[in-house]
């Protein structure tokens, strides 16, 4: 599913810095996977080449079979659209969309038709249990509902692959609960699943633990439960 | 191409700023708004005018005498001399090119110098023959013109102009047959004009009494002499290249210094009405400039608050691009924003201007037809010139931030502060 070879990355902000230093890496389809890692150590550089929102240096990244290296930003668009679904910690939506029109987004730009794009949207907010949220706008949802639209939009398009970015940071605990038990059923149902968190009791929840230092792995640990 | 949801989210980015919009617009609607306005004004003075010398033959030529500035052949300089009726027989003789020639016999304005009956005015008397009718046109209200019997005949007849009528006559009364007393002579009226032109030379031919120039030299006491010659070329040649030519002939004859440069006065319409083409070729050229200046200072109103704009949706272009927007739709969605503000202000502008302009049009048009200012409209061509300008500008706007937000990256937008 995803296959990182050796892969190097380094920012040129005034002095260089190596933030990835060789990272080989391979993600199992169906895997439920977290990554952890001091601020610095490059996990965020991490998600976002996995993300293909960054590009790297050096080395080879295998996404579902298909090389992802040196793409322009069209076809990164394409693929983004197609094999990624994003969620973030602060949400993201788009505040004067509504709901159902968040979710709609990516198959938007799809070029798919507004009808059956809301029909699609909708039913993803079903089974989040939003559905009668749908017309609300981001500002009238609490943020455990704006999390769960996000998941909806992340999931709409049928990606290959979810990448979440802290998805429980803003989220007070009985609510990051209720987010964690949606992506552990989501990924139940055969999504590949990569979290990146700080709080231990969410990557827990996740089947594998990697710990990324100095921009390196350091360790993986693969939780029994 | 039309895709709702595009639009949708243009309206709402517009409307979200309601205030900012309408202000960023203003400058837009005020340059084409003012650019309208101005061709408008621009072309209803070129309209009037226009109309004002419209009949006008505009090939033609007025030559007028002066005195000598050179001595010659035993004349001493400072010399008074006049056109004789034997210079219009050479002229007609030696240059073929001449289609329509008319001596000219000027008196001015006296005291009361025509009397009817207890009624009595001031105007202006001129001597002519009918070919004159062909360069200063009059249309005949009442009557006929001059023609060739009444300067053989040496007849004793008037053609009086449409103020002369009204002031010395009744209402309604026609004049063809009367007697009028001109500077003590009694002609009878066989015609009364009003001038086509708004152009005139020597008087308004309005306030004029018209006599066979023959007639007027005899009962002014003018002999042979004339004050003027009118004279018009043929259709092919243009009227400057024949005034040397007329000039040296009547010094010639005159024993006047070929290079005598004051001696002979010539006045060319033609040479007039084209300093009149270049001058609404000025006029329209600047009115161009100054408006399309005030247009660009509103299509960087537009661009500059595009710049804003993008800027304030950094995060949710961001989104976007993570979400799978391509660069284009991006570049797209920019674009059509600054275009839909920028031709919706334009549009707006073109309608209010012409409107003023329609409004301006139709109060004067009960305003007296002698103005030099009529239909201040800016023709079709112009119309559809300036709505393409408009798009134009839009798309001008829209460039640099629509390049701005595509230097947007996902990364640096949702990246947490």
């Amino acid at each position: 599913m995803i296959h990182l070879e050796n892969i190097n990355k380094t920012y040129n902000n005034g002095a260089p810095l190596h933030v990835l230093k060789g990272i080989d890496l391979t993600i199992e389809k169906g895997e439920f996977v977290s990554i952890m890692g001091a601020s610095g150590s490059g996990k965020s550089t991490l998600l976002n080449i996995l993300g293909i929102l960054d590009n790297y240096d050096t080395g080879n990244y295998y996404l579902n079979g298909t090389l992802i290296k040196n793409l322009s930003e069209t076809q990164a668009a394409e693929y983004r659209n197609k094999m990624i679904g994003f969620v973030f910690q602060s949400f993201n939506l788009i505040s004067f969309k509504n709901a159902l029109e968040n979710v709609a987004l990516p198959l938007y730009y799809q070029g798919i038709s507004r009808k059956k794009r809301n029909l699609m949207a909708m039913e993803y907010l079903e089974r989040l249990g939003l559905n009668e949220w749908a017309l609300h706008m981001p500002n009238e949802l609490s943020g455990g509902q704006k999390q769960r639209v996000a998941i909806a939009r992340a999931l709409v398009a049928s990606p290959q692959l979810i990448l979440a970015d802290e998805p429980t940071g803003a989220l007070d605990s009985t609510t990051s609960i209720e987010v964690m038990n949606i992506l552990q059923e989501v990924n139940r149902n055969g999504m590949t699943m990569i979290i990146v968190t700080h709080a231990p009791d969410v990557a827990a929840r996740t089947r594998k633990i990697i710990h990324i230092k100095d921009g390196l792995i350091g360790s993986i640990e693969v939780n029994s439960r | 191409m039309f895709d709702l949801d595009r639009w949708h989210e243009i309206w709402i980015t517009i409307t979200r700023n309601k205030m900012r919009s309408v202000l960023t617009a203003f400058g837009v609607f005020w340059g084409i708004f003012m650019l309208v306005v101005m061709s408008g004004a621009g072309y209803g003075l070129e309209n009037g005018v226009k109309s004002g010398v419209e009949g006008f033959a505009e090939n033609s030529a007025y030559f007028f005498t002066n005195v000598t500035t050179e001595a010659y052949k035993g004349f001493r300089k400072g010399r008074r001399w006049q056109f004789r009726n034997e210079d219009m027989d050479m002229l007609r003789a030696y240059i073929p090119e001449l289609k329509y020639i008319s001596p000219v016999i000027f008196q001015w304005k006296e005291d009361n110098n025509v009397v009817r009956g207890d009624k009595y005015g001031a105007y202006y008397v001129k001597g002519l023959n009918p070919e004159y009718n062909f360069i200063e046109p009059q249309s005949m209200l009442y009557g006929r013109y001059l023609n060739e019997i009444d300067i053989r005949d040496r007849r004793k007849v008037c053609v009086i102009g449409k103020k002369v009528y009204e002031e010395m006559f009744t209402k309604g009364e026609n004049p063809l047959g009367h007697l009028l007393k001109v500077g003590g002579i009694y002609y009878r009226v066989i015609g009364v004009n009003e001038p086509i032109t708004q152009v005139n030379i020597g008087g308004d031919p309005k306030e004029s009494i018209i006599l066979p120039f023959t007639v007027m030299q005899q009962t002014y006491n003018r002999g042979g002499e004339l004050d003027c010659i009118a004279l018009t070329a043929v259709e092919d040649v243009r009227i400057g290249k024949l005034e040397e030519k007329i000039s040296g002939l009547l010094k010639a004859r005159h024993s006047i210094s070929p290079t005598d440069p004051m001696a002979i006065q010539s006045m060319n319409v033609e040479k007039q009405f084209r300093m009149f083409k270049m001058l609404f070729l000025g006029i329209s050229i600047l009115i161009w400039i100054v408006g399309l200046g005030t247009l660009l200072a509103g299509v960087v109103g537009v661009s500059n608050i595009m710049m804003v704009t993008v800027r304030e949706r950094t995060r949710e272009i961001g989104i976007r691009r993570a979400l799978g927007a391509k660069p284009k739709s991006i570049l797209m969605q920019i674009m059509y924003e600054s275009l839909v503000l920028t031709a919706l202000a334009g549009f707006w502008g073109l309608a209010c201007g012409v409107g003023i302009l329609s409004l301006v049009d139709n109060a004067l048009g009960s305003v007296a037809r002698d103005t030099f200012f009529r239909h201040p409209q800016i023709p079709f061509s112009m119309a559809i010139l300036a709505a393409f300008v408009l798009l134009l500008s839009g798309v001008m706007a829209g460039i640099i931030p629509a390049w701005r937000a595509l230097q947007v990256k996902a990364i640096d937008a949702i990246r947490e502060e």
